[in-house]
């Protein structure tokens, strides 16, 4: 009698402090690999601050995902791969349920743990960079290339000047620069660009800056000899200002310069000054501070002062909006996936990547989360891991930039071809067998 | 105490010239094989072998590499990053192309096309000296990288130009998890330092150390300076050939030129000057200095002042702290760390009566 009456006081005890436990230490932990030193620190502590800034926000405004505390921790990689990779191992282990998810920012520390994160089962998800060919699902389970790929960006940039000539077919014997990084980032562009040239009948330019590129006098010169009518300026870091303050001097009208999504931040056009009035560039996410998440971020976040960004100017430019969308991306598939594996529970990264697979951001779900307009609707299934891979255009008034366009779409059809045709040469190299996406539940 | 030579002697030239004369040392030597070679893979957890054990071997057998040439033959270079991209490179397509290629031949290949590369561009240090020599290695950095970027047979005409390496299999066997991985670069890396060290003690070695001390008298005793000195450059490109493949294959699993930028070479030449030039048991601990060091104030400076300093501020603080004590470490040891354990032994043998 008495042993029974202890062991039933013990299991009554027990299970209270196990639940107890539970429902006090449900923690989400997710690895950031930042970049805060080093030569892209610029845009990195921007990206960072907006991302860490936006899970605040759910901790402080919700309590969390569900009641789940989202907790953190960054790792310093400099932009470099070694360092990406001690952070990646570092990380992965951390937490209750170990690191939910791993964005690598960088294509380099992408590429280097590409092969890993299966093994792991980690999802990694490259919102705007990393291995164009991953967004086919069926080959790359646990890559997530989402918004929009490199390949997506180049058709669309070739869309936007075909809207501003008023139709396709005007493209047609046209001259369109590309002015890009030389490196594989630069490089990226080549096989897509010659693509849409040999489709619409225009032709490319292709002309190298050599890392950093802060030297640029003999490429515009090339540029002025060649009279292009558009230039598309595919460049990093110091490169960007540069080739602006150098079309200026050439007398190349800035309206015709169109950068790339890592050529159109505020970092990028105010070194340039007033040269930059006018210039033209892509993005997955906008700019701006009149958004109800950016204004609920100074409301809760702000407000309480425990916002990440040093120099709160910056809330609401180009790359803290991009790390604000990161922040999103990231509690919605987490959000997603305790619908299916258990509300208020911490999830292991394999379901965190069925939450990033079945993940859909519509337009009545952007509107609750405050951030209409500010990031593309965003569908992903099984095959597609890219998503909408539409971009809007903003133009530099001197001051701010300026949304010029609605959500411009890219050439799906063309561009889902090449990286089918990509990723089934990388299936075949590597033995994998493609899944079966009728099957996935 | 127990470090004393008292009583060992020498009979034979045989037993004189041993790589390691002192009984103590030898006990230590493969103690340290064993527990490096056996109790590590089997104790250490995969963070510790993937992200720390793995890259200070490797980075060690670069520091060998440059410290062959800088250290013992007095050629500064400041291209050790651009060789083990070609190496690595050389590894990767010899595997990609020819088929049915066994690991360990591509990695020996991958050594002789870093070689032949470093004999052509150590060409000019036959007219050049010093710090104008250096300038012209920093050429072979910049020339050797652009090339990989610039033809895209390289990267197998790679869209990114990242190219994942493929597996190392070697008699059948692949070398996937991280213990095998670690035995095999650890394995490699030992072969090669021992190489390293009879290289340096023979004629070669003291070939090239005449040619350092003086590449006039070294003439004039009799020494041909351009076999030295290209010697030298093919040797030591052979040893960062060869980290440049383990680095790719074993280390981070892709090849892309622009992890090997000048930034890398830099951190080489570093490696050497901390643990020290003319060492090779100095570029281990060089190599252990520099890759431990940053990874150790990354989780040291959080874990002390916590949250209470910016995300921003720790990192550059960590940068400042690490320049700090490298500028420490040469003020009171301009030698380096091999030489503090130079001084540790010498004091060792004496203890405890040191009058």
């Amino acid at each position: 009698m008495k042993l029974k009456k202890t062991v039933l006081l013990g299991a009554v005890i027990a299970g209270l402090l196990g639940s107890s436990l539970a429902s006090a230490n449900e923690e989400q932990f997710i690895g950031l690999p930042s970049y805060r030193v080093g030569p892209y620190a610029a845009g990195g502590s921007g990206l960072f601050g907006g991302w860490i800034d936006y899970m605040q926000l759910v901790n402080e405004r919700d309590g969390g995902v569900n009641g789940v505390k989202l907790t953190w921790e960054e790792c310093e990689t400099e932009y470099n791969n070694a360092r990406g990779v001690e952070c990646y191992e570092r990380l992965k282990k951390k937490g209750s349920t170990g690191n939910s998810v791993f964005q690598p920012v960088s294509t380099g520390i992408t590429y280097s743990v590409l092969e890993k994160v299966p093994q792991d089962k980690i999802p990694m998800v490259t919102i705007g960079y990393g291995r164009t060919d991953a967004a086919d699902g069926r080959v790359f389970p646990w890559v997530f290339p989402m918004i929009t790929t490199y390949w997506s960006q180049a058709s669309a940039i070739v869309n936007f000047m075909g809207q501003k000539e008023g139709g396709m077919d005007k493209l047609k014997g046209k001259k369109i620069g590309l002015l890009y990084h030389d490196s594989a980032y630069g490089k990226e562009s080549h096989a897509i660009m010659d693509k849409l040239a040999a489709k619409h009948g225009f032709e490319v330019i292709k002309i190298a800056v050599a890392h950093p590129g802060n030297e640029q006098q003999s490429q515009w010169l090339q540029i002025r000899q060649a009279k292009p009518d558009y230039v598309v300026l595919w460049g990093w870091g110091v490169m960007n200002p540069t080739a602006i303050k150098a079309a200026a001097k050439t007398g190349f009208p800035r309206e015709k310069l169109i950068g790339v999504w890592w050529s159109g931040a505020e970092e990028d056009t105010i070194p340039a000054g007033p040269a930059a009035k006018g210039f033209i560039a892509a993005g997955f996410n906008v700019a701006g501070a009149n958004y109800p998440v950016i204004a609920d971020i100074k409301k809760h976040v702000y407000g309480k002062n425990k916002g990440n960004m040093e120099d709160k100017t910056r809330v609401g430019s180009v790359y803290y909006n991009r790390g604000v969308v990161h922040g999103i991306i990231t509690v919605e598939a987490i959000r997603k996936a305790q619908e299916k594996f258990g509300k208020g529970k911490a999830l292991t990264g394999e379901q965190v990547r069925w939450g990033f697979e079945n993940l859909n951001l519509d337009d009545a779900r952007l509107k609750a989360l405050g951030a209409t307009g500010f990031l593309p609707p965003l569908k992903i299934t099984c095959a597609d891991h890219e998503g909408p891979g539409k971009v809007k255009f903003q133009q530099w008034d001197g001051n701010q930039w300026k949304v010029i366009t609605d959500w411009v779409d890219s050439d799906r059809p063309l561009v889902r071809g090449m990286i089918e045709e990509s990723a089934a040469a990388y299936a075949k190299e590597k033995g994998i067998k493609p899944r079966d996406c009728s099957k996935e539940g | 105490m127990l470090y004393r030579e008292a009583g060992q002697f020498k009979a034979s030239y045989a037993e004189d010239s041993q790589i390691f004369p002192i009984r103590q040392d030898k006990i230590g030597f493969w103690v340290l094989m064993l527990v490096f070679g056996l109790a590590v893979p089997l104790l250490a957890n995969q963070y510790w072998l993937k992200a720390i054990l793995i890259p200070v071997l490797i980075f060690s057998l670069a520091a060998i590499g440059l410290n062959i040439l800088t250290g013992y033959a007095g050629q500064l270079s400041l291209g050790s990053a651009a060789f083990m991209a070609v190496g690595a490179f050389a590894a990767y397509n010899f595997i990609l192309r020819i088929e049915g290629m066994p690991f360990l031949v591509a990695l020996v290949l991958a050594g002789v096309t870093a070689a032949l590369v470093g004999i052509l561009f150590g060409l000019p240090s036959l007219r050049i000296k010093g710090f104008y020599l250096a300038v012209a290695t920093l050429a072979a950095q910049f020339f050797i990288v652009w090339a990989l970027v610039k033809f895209p047979w390289f990267s197998n005409n790679s869209s990114s130009g990242v190219v994942t390496a493929q597996d190392v299999t070697i008699l059948g066997y692949t070398f996937a998890t991280p213990e095998a991985k670690y035995i095999l670069t650890f394995l490699i890396v030992a072969f090669m330092a021992l190489l390293a060290k009879n290289m340096v003690r023979s004629s070669t070695g003291r070939a090239w150390m005449a040619v350092r001390d003086m590449d006039v008298a070294a003439q004039v005793i009799g020494f041909r300076l351009m076999r030295t000195k290209l010697l030298a450059f093919a040797v030591s490109s052979f040893y960062c050939g060869v980290a440049g493949a383990l680095y790719a294959y074993t280390y981070i699993g892709t090849v892309e030129p622009e992890g090997f930028n000048l930034d890398l070479s830099f951190k080489i030449l570093f490696m050497i000057i901390i643990g020290g030039v003319g060492s090779i048991m100095g570029s281990f601990l060089g190599a252990a200095f520099i890759v431990l060091l940053p990874i150790f104030l990354d989780n040291f400076i959080p874990m002390i002042f916590g949250d209470a300093l910016g995300a921003g501020f720790v990192s550059n603080f960590q940068l400042i702290v690490f320049g700090g004590l490298i500028i420490f470490f040469l003020i009171v040891e301009p030698h380096g760390l091999a030489r503090l354990w130079q001084i540790a032994k010498e004091k060792l043998r004496l203890w405890p009566f040191p009058h």
